[in-house]
């Protein structure tokens, strides 16, 4: 192989890599069966993508075959996935040795959801956004089924099972309506389309493949699976849900809509704001009535993938910064809650009713602090990276005038005041008992710190994520 | 940028550095906390000084701007200043800091060091609030602001404290958000017909936007300020606050963050949407009235002090929310001087009340009663306060209570052509703020009568401690400052005017056409006769009315040149 060779693969090393690190863990749990092991190599792995991602960036945009389309937007998710993957791997490794005897698997399981999730953001092709939805799926099920001992964590397993296997049948009915309509399945066969005008069949296939992903969102009224899924899941796959997975497919609707055009079509551009509004509300709203945190944060993300839509609508360079932020923003605050909840649970269950979290500040003061810092940033309070990811949604939104969208913005955060400060209330007020069996181990409360310095960074000084964004700006519009 | 342009940064800082070093001393060093919190304050007073001896009062526009680049990629800057109108106020938050801390020596005994960080944190944000020249960075104060003062209420209040803090947040947020949309509607709009993305207020107040936008606009801003005001309907979650909150908490609520509503109005939504302020003017003057002489009324009625006190802060912003909107370089000022003078007497009541529920732990009026003989210092100080606030001349109040009512009252004949219906009868509205002024006097004189006079009947009262040293130092400087203001106005008026006349000049530049520019001066002189009508009306200190005549005279010829 000639350098040139190897300089044509830059561009895919990360994905080559995430994609290569469950295998290897495969390959040493069969030779020794260590959780530090397996930990350490995914660790690695996902260390290495991170590092190739300078070398991919340099050498972007390429593509491999028609389903693989490397580009700066798709290496910069890769790069938050890579990272918001190895925080729940450093999360859940203390919560697994608690609960689990045989943890090893976990962590191929981990791999390929990332893999999944890579592949997801970087392709421009209807088939392979199939092929990375269900290799991030299959990955999930495991996940969350894994402490197979719990009946909550089988029965959200199952749920979500069914509930994404409907998703992927509207997803693969819709992009076959297309295919009719159409002979194509690129983003750019659609495009070409979009321009002359969509038939009733292409319009139907559209709408199909915009529901199907709006499933994998959990947008409202598609999100009726989150809070179960949320609650049974271990709270790190929770996260991952949440962050990785949901975050991956938002990526995608943005590239999807804005390099297809779809969003021209005014009865489309109806359907995804209709969307927003509606997740907006309902997350909000079905928030208020929560007791039971992991519910009460699955509703709560549906309403950020409400807003974040309306990101995704702005097609454009605003448009690309604003998603971007939103997402890294988003993982920073969703690690942050849900590591909480993982650092207090036990053995016997996790830590899910409000009275597991009262007093927190004062009994336990990192975990207190990370909680009302995410709360807060979740509400969207300044100093907080929550705040500025609002700005800029509301900055996309109304560059593209769509006022009603930041009216429903505006309202729907201050409804969501109200339980994001129950969670702040709650922390605050007198300490009950101490749980026993909850984390106290340093790398815990280490991680914690560290996402809560990087929340505070993104809050005061957003413009690390500067350059990244401007070069993934620049390489779609 | 000038030499001088790291002043404004450093008064930011130096709290949150403060509250910082605090957050780093262990959790038992109470003394170390208080400590360091105190010098903390003072520094931050003692800059806050030295920005003042800076400032030149003979300038309109912003000085000690410091600007700098911040969010790039939207055109947000760190960018803070400060004019006659500002620095006034930054002034009375770097005042009161020091004191509500030194107040909060014995009420305040669990998880000190956390109190010392959110008192500090709080006035880094409340000054960043009043010297914000952004319309993003002022956002982020205002937002800042809220947290601090929640858990304020929320960990040290009362029993209620759960229920009156959220109350206190869901307000707040509610017209805050829709601010926030209000602002990027500005923002773009100004990015479409300049071609510049900017939220520097500046920039943004040479903007005209449609007729339709600005009425919006102004009802969007207008409702975010009002609640925090409060102005007359939206006034429900302040009581709630007041009485659940500890002494510190009230001090600032009531000294300094009500006053972000009324400086709002008149640095943000007043310049950028004129139009929609002058249609809603007649609604807010009606209102602020309303919220005279509700507050007053309602006042009266309490049986618990502090709720007492709370309603009379409805009452004295309603002078405030007036004096603005009357447009005369008179109601404006004395709005000015209504909210020092406020911040100081209020203050003063919160501390003395707090002062009587340390020793008693109760608020009730019926437990209180001839404490003169009992507490005569404290009888003394209380006195001077609530002269203070009911408006007694030669004392703070009075100067900014009478400016805004004679401000008003000339309002209809001075605002110019074509905006003639700006204010619906305003002799009429004067009279029923006069009126307030009279309530006012009457609820607080029958406050004092109930606590300090008659017979010390109470067994449990015969026993209570006169105010210690620590507590006459904490009321010395309030005092000093309320009898300063009362007497010498001057000084506080003069700073403030060249910002005043700009701020309705140029408000007036953009409502009606280049010709019509400043008839008010004019006007002014016709009324003259008015105004000296009123000075016998008003008895005692010959002294502070003379200075306030001088005063309203000085300022008419320098608008005549």
């Amino acid at each position: 192989m000639t350098r040139a060779d190897l300089a044509d693969l830059a561009p895919l090393a990360p994905l080559a890599i995430l994609a290569v690190t469950p295998l290897v863990v495969t390959v040493a749990i069969s030779v020794r069966r260590h959780h530090a092991l397996a930990l350490g190599i995914t660790l690695a792995g996902l260390a290495a993508a991170v590092a190739a991602v300078p070398a991919a960036l340099a050498a972007a945009p390429a593509t491999a075959g028609a389903l693989v389309t490397v580009d700066a937007l798709s290496l910069s998710f890769t790069l938050l996935i890579a990272l918001g993957t190895a925080v729940v791997a450093l999360m859940s490794r203390p919560y697994l040795a608690r609960s689990e005897r045989r943890p090893e698997e976990y962590y191929v399981l981990l791999g390929i959801a990332a893999t999944g999730a890579a592949a997801l953001v970087s392709t421009e092709h209807l088939a392979g956004v199939i092929l990375a939805v269900e290799t991030l799926s299959v990955a999930l099920f495991g996940l969350i089924a894994y402490p197979r001992d719990r009946a909550g964590a089988i029965e959200a397993g199952l749920k979500y099972l069914i509930m994404t296997g409907a998703a992927s049948a509207v997803l693969v009915f819709g992009a076959a309506l297309l295919y009719a309509d159409i002979g194509g399945l690129t983003f750019d066969d659609i495009a070409a389309r979009a321009s002359g005008g969509f038939s009733v069949v292409g319009l139907a296939g559209l709408a199909l493949v915009i529901a199907g992903l709006a499933f994998k969102l959990a947008l409202a009224p598609f999100h009726m699976w989150a809070p179960d899924v949320y609650q049974g899941a271990p709270a790190p796959v929770s996260a991952l849900i949440a962050t990785v997975s949901e975050g991956a497919v938002a990526a995608l609707a943005f590239r999807m809509l804005s390099a297809t055009g779809a969003l021209t079509e005014p009865a489309l551009a109806a359907i995804v704001a209709g969307l927003a509004v509606v997740s907006m509300a309902a997350g909000n709203l079905l928030a208020l009535l929560q007791t039971r945190v992991k519910r009460l944060l699955a509703y709560s993300s549906v309403a950020h993938f409400g807003y974040l839509l309306v990101a995704v609508m702005a097609a454009g360079p605003l448009g690309v910064e604003a998603l971007l932020f939103y997402v890294a923003a988003y993982f920073v605050m969703t690690y942050l809650a849900f590591g909480v909840v993982t650092a207090l649970s036990g053995r016997a269950g996790d830590a899910d009713a409000l009275d597991h979290f009262k007093g927190l500040c004062w009994r336990r003061p990192v975990l207190g602090i990370a909680l009302v810092l995410s709360s807060l940033s979740l509400l969207g309070v300044p100093v907080t990276a929550g705040f500025i990811a609002k700005l800029y949604v509301l900055a996309a939104g109304a560059s593209e005038a769509r006022w009603g969208l930041v009216v429903a913005i505006a309202l729907t955060t201050a409804i969501s005041a109200f339980y994001y400060l129950r969670l702040v209330v709650v922390s605050l007020s007198r300490p009950a008992e101490d749980p026993r069996g909850d984390d106290r181990s340093l790398e815990a409360a280490a991680l914690l710190t560290v996402l809560v310095a990087l929340l505070i960074a993104l809050g005061v000084a957003p413009g690390i994520l500067e350059p990244l964004a401007t070069r993934a700006a620049d390489a779609l519009f | 940028m000038t030499d001088t342009s790291f002043v404004l940064p450093l008064l930011l800082a130096l709290p949150v550095l403060g509250a910082i070093l605090v957050m780093l001393v262990p959790r038992e060093e109470h003394g170390l906390h208080r400590g360091i919190g105190l010098v903390t304050a003072l520094a931050t007073f003692g800059v806050a000084l030295f920005a003042l001896a800076l400032f030149d009062g003979e300038e309109a526009g912003f000085q000690l701007v410091f600007d700098l680049e911040w969010i790039a990629a939207l055109g947000v800057h760190f960018k803070v200043g400060v004019d006659g109108i500002s620095i006034w106020l930054v002034m009375l938050t770097a005042f009161l800091l020091p004191i509500v801390l030194l107040a909060a020596h014995r009420s305040v005994s669990h998880r000190v060091r956390d109190f010392v960080a959110i008192m500090l944190v709080l006035q880094t944000a409340m000054i960043g609030a009043f010297v914000a020249l952004d319309l993003f960075l002022f956002y982020v104060f205002w937002e800042v602001m809220l947290v601090p003062m929640y858990l304020l209420i929320g960990v040290w209040g009362g029993k209620r404290r759960v229920y009156a803090s959220i109350k206190f947040v869901i307000y707040t947020v509610v017209g805050s958000m829709l601010m926030l949309a209000a602002i990027f509607y500005v923002y773009v709009q100004h990015g479409l017909t300049t071609g510049e993305y900017t939220t520097d207020l500046v920039q943004l107040r040479e903007l005209v936007l449609p007729y339709g936008a600005q009425v919006w606009c102004f009802a969007v801003f207008a409702l975010a300020f009002a609640i925090k005001v409060p102005l007359f309907p939206l006034h429900t979650w302040l009581p709630d606050a007041h009485v659940e909150a500890p002494t510190a908490g009230s001090v600032i609520l009531a000294g300094v963050l009500l006053k972000l509503g009324i400086y709002g109005l008149l640095r943000f939504a007043m310049p950028l949407f004129p139009l929609g302020a002058a249609e809603a003017a007649p609604f807010i003057a009606i209102l602020a009235v309303a919220g005279i002489i509700y507050g007053a009324l309602v006042a009266f009625v309490q049986e618990d002090i502090k709720k007492l006190v709370a309603y009379s802060s409805v009452s004295h912003l309603g002078f405030c929310s007036l004096g603005l909107f009357t447009l005369t370089v008179q109601g404006v000022s004395g709005s000015i001087f209504a909210m020092l003078s406020h911040g100081l007497t209020t203050s003063g009541l919160f501390l003395a009340i707090g002062v009587l529920y340390e020793r008693r732990h109760t608020r009730r009026l019926s437990e209180f009663g001839g404490l003169w003989k009992q507490m005569p210092i404290f009888a003394a100080l209380f006195l001077i306060v609530t002269l203070g606030s009911a408006g007694v001349p030669g004392l703070s109040g009075f100067v900014g209570e009478f400016l805004t009512v004679f401000g008003t009252f000339i309002a209809g004949e001075t605002f110019p052509a074509g905006w003639d219906s700006y204010l619906p009868a305003p002799k009429l509205l004067a009279a029923f703020a006069a009126t307030g002024v009279i309530l006012g006097a009457v609820y607080l004189l029958y406050m004092f009568q109930k606590t300090m006079f008659g017979p010390l009947d109470n067994e449990r009262n015969k026993s209570l401690p006169d105010v210690s040293r620590r507590e006459i130092t904490v009321f010395a400087p309030l005092i000093a400052m309320i009898f300063v203001m009362g007497i010498a106005p001057r000084p506080f008026l003069q700073t403030a005017e060249p910002s005043v006349d700009r701020f309705l000049t140029m408000y007036e530049s953009k409502l009606t056409q280049p010709e019509a520019v400043t008839p008010y001066a004019v006007e002014f002189d016709e009324q003259g006769n008015a105004h000296r009508r009123e000075q016998p009306a008003a008895p005692g200190d010959a002294a502070a009315e003379r200075d306030g005549a001088g005063d309203a005279e000085a300022r008419a010829e320098r608008t005549q040149r």
